[in-house]
């Protein structure tokens, strides 16, 4: 049953990064895949007895994911700076 | 004792990272020197003494388990010779002496993280060292700040998020059936519950998300805009080492000892490795830009790399190894000449360019030794191992397979040799009469990685034997 | 059992309200709202430490980032709004609609659990604590250089330049 819903939250946090047209949005439907990854691991650590092994990997996901986050919100600032907006679409000059 | 590969540069970093400005920011340079050196030595001369030599205090304080074999070898010897090249160029390309202060930072950082992929025998562990050198990679490609490199850089980052992602909740799915998540726990595991459909789909989910990392067709989208925006050391880098150990080391290392070469995953390896190869040579027929055809080179070898993976006979995985070898030295040769081109000439498009040869020799020479040695020509090393490849393919019966990395090889000589008439030989354009050779350290790094790429080839018969004896470990299991 | 299932609907409505909210500072909020349902769900999944790590980092840190760094950047203006709002609708429609259609499938497939169960040799694994510090010291170091990739990330990501804005 919880594999259901992470399956749905996968499904949103997927549309979320493919359909946007904002940076920032692409990094929170980012977030919302990361977050039903964390849900799903501690689910399998609970159904095969194995908790404490998964809290770990999901405290060590979690560091991770803060600085991916960080890292990613700097590159988005640095190209507003730049183009003056958020967009997407315009994120295209590199061609070919 | 191997754990000191991971610790000591860590515990340099942070006394680098002390207070003590001036004396620092000169030291960082020559202390990624030594540890590069370091490396290379302990890769190439197996000394007994750091490798099976294990510290009893240490240990059992770390108690982590690291294990090498062959392969990691190779791979280490690959890291290191790429990451001394990426310093050398980095020296005279980064100009302000804070900023390259922090790049070496950085570069220390992605060299720990790939010694890491490339030792563990754990899992999870795998995915915290790929994490570790896909988000130093991605600050080093934005390093300076320029539209395009925070566009190469945020293309490359959400790809990379998505498949270590996919990595993630395959581990999990995993956890279901295994008791630890050792690669030999693992191995176990999956052995034994090997029809299940939801083992099957965390497979084919963590085979994805390293094929997006590595950079195979379909999943090469962040590749080209990656090596092409990324300042010119990062794309030493990237195209030398961090798509290979980050990718392909991880696909060699998992489908060789974990899941096992079943005849589906050979067939789908082969199918993807040839799509690359084709799909590669194409695109890069038709650029413009240096770096941008390089890149598309790229996707090209590596899927050669794969095609002979996944052959699964002796020779076609000692081949691909010999690839990843011959591979890392001359694209970083390339890529260092292209960054000696950039910085010289100011631009890297290619029509802009030509006659470059009369004013750079030593860029043109080296230039002309990588294209070969890509391109497959004899005696240069990167003849062995395409030949091998090509040969090995035709013994295990694909003979499409086979007749298509063959032409594909065809294929790459006319890019290549068409990149060099326009760049280095023709007639000297206007506006690029006063360039001059690039620096010292540049060519320095340009020359040795040449002199590597034509001694492979001379000493052929007595360097392969290193590079086929990981072959035996990987498929005994 | 019951209110699990009524978390996880709370979760994937949250959610759903992130991806298709309209203003950015809307998503980020519900985003921290998916958070802290995931929360809950874990400390009814016995992991309290994760959960703990989750409701601070999460739901805590990482919304102040998304706050800080969208209120950094311009808002659209009037006129853009209205243009981006028009076909908007558009596209995020599709979510539900998809998002229904997987359930769906989800229903019908039947997976079947035929897994192997792992041999649990592991009753020293009670403890987090005793987990992390005694058998999993790898990734504790990849925590620190993560950390410090962070850092010098941020060192270099976030520099105002002078000359750069003018």
């Amino acid at each position: 049953m919880f594999g259901f819903f992470i399956v749905l939250l996968f499904v949103c946090g997927f549309y979320c990064i493919l359909v946007t047209r904002n940076l920032m949005r692409a990094i929170i439907g980012l977030e919302l895949l990361i977050k039903a990854v964390t849900l799903l691991m501690i689910v399998t650590g609970y159904v095969s007895g194995k908790p404490a092994l998964t809290q770990a990997f999901v405290i060590t996901v979690i560091v991770i994911e803060v600085v991916l986050v960080v890292v990613a919100g700097g590159i988005a600032l640095r190209v507003f700076h730049h183009n003056d907006n958020l967009d997407v679409r315009k994120l295209t000059k590199l061609k070919g | 004792m191997p754990s000191l590969l991971i610790l000591i540069p860590l515990f340099g970093i942070m006394i680098l990272n002390l207070p003590f400005r001036r004396l620092m920011h000169k030291a960082a340079f020559w202390f990624a020197f030594a540890l590069c050196m370091i490396q290379i030595a302990l890769a190439i001369h197996h000394y007994p003494l750091f490798w099976g030599y294990e510290l009893v205090q240490l240990d059992s304080f770390f108690r982590i388990n690291f294990s090498l074999d062959h392969l990691s070898f190779v791979m280490l010897l690959c890291i290191g010779i790429v990451t001394l090249a990426t310093l050398l160029v980095t020296r005279h390309t980064v100009f302000d002496e804070k900023e390259r202060f922090k790049f070496i930072n950085l570069l220390i950082i992605t060299s720990i993280g790939m010694n890491g992929i490339v030792t563990v025998r754990d899992i999870f562990s795998l995915y915290v060292f790929l994490e570790i050198t896909a988000i130093a990679s991605f600050v080093l490609i934005a390093f300076e700040k320029d539209v395009y490199g925070l566009e190469g850089a945020f293309k490359y980052m959400m790809l990379s998020a998505v498949a270590s992602v996919m990595i993630l909740s395959s581990i999990a799915l995993i956890l279901l059936v295994a008791p630890s998540t050792s690669f030999s726990a693992i191995h176990d595991a999956v052995r034994q519950s090997a029809d299940s459909k939801l083992i099957i789909l965390a497979m084919g989910i963590f085979l994805s998300g390293l094929l997006i990392k590595g950079g195979l067709v379909p999943f090469h989208g962040w590749l080209p805009d990656a090596y092409t925006a990324a300042p010119s050391a990062v794309s030493v880098l990237l195209a030398g080492i961090v798509t290979k150990a980050a990718g392909i080391y991880t696909i060699i290392r998992v489908v060789g000892s974990i899941f096992g070469f079943t005849d589906t995953v050979k067939a789908i390896l082969l199918a993807l490795g040839a799509i690359s190869v084709i799909v590669g040579a194409l695109a890069a027929l038709g650029q413009n830009d240096f770096k941008r055809m390089l890149a598309y080179s790229s996707i090209s070898q590596v899927g050669y790399i794969i095609l002979g993976f996944a052959t699964g006979t002796p020779l076609g995985i000692a081949g691909a190894v010999f690839h990843i070898f011959n591979h890392s030295i001359f694209k970083s040769l390339l890529f260092v000449n292209a960054a000696a081109v950039e910085a010289e000439a100011g631009t890297s498009d290619m029509d802009k360019m030509g006659g470059l040869a009369a004013k750079m020799p030593y860029t043109g020479i080296t230039s002309l030794i990588g294209m070969l040695s890509a391109g497959g020509m004899p005696p240069l090393a990167g003849f062995w191992s395409k030949f091998i490849i090509i040969i090995a393919l035709w013994q295990s019966g694909n003979h499409t397979y086979c007749v298509i990395a063959a032409l594909a090889g065809v294929l790459t000589l006319a890019y290549l040799l068409v990149m060099q008439r326009k760049v280095f030989f023709g007639k000297l354009r206007e506006g690029m009469q006063d360039l001059q050779e690039a620096h010292a350290g540049v060519v320095a790094a340009a020359i040795i990685l040449a002199a590597i790429t034509i001694g492979v080839g001379l000493l052929f018969p007595a360097v392969f034997k290193a590079f086929a004896e990981p072959v035996k470990e990987l498929l005994i299991k | 059992m019951q209110l699990n299932l009524l978390l996880l609907v709370v979760m994937l409505g949250a959610a759903l309200w992130t991806v298709m909210g309209r203003s950015l500072l809307k998503a980020a909020i519900g985003l921290a709202i998916t958070s802290a349902v995931i929360t809950i769900l874990m400390f009814r999944l016995d992991s309290p430490l994760a959960a703990v790590f989750e409701l601070s980092v999460c739901t805590g840190l990482i919304t102040v980032v998304f706050v800080s760094t969208i209120s950094l950047t311009k808002p659209l203006t009037h006129k853009e709004i209205i243009e981006l709002s028009k076909d908007r609708i558009k596209r995020f429609w599709y979510l539900p609609v998809i998002v229904a259609v997987v359930a769906l499938a989800l229903i019908l497939i039947k997976v079947k659990n035929d897994l192997v169960p792992a041999e649990s040799a592991w009753e020293l694994f009670k403890d987090v604590k005793s987990v992390l510090w005694n058998f999993r010291q790898l990734d504790m170091f990849g925590q620190i250089i993560v950390l410090i990739i962070g850092a010098l990330g941020v060192s270099i990501l976030f520099e105002e330049r002078r000359r750069d804005e003018w």
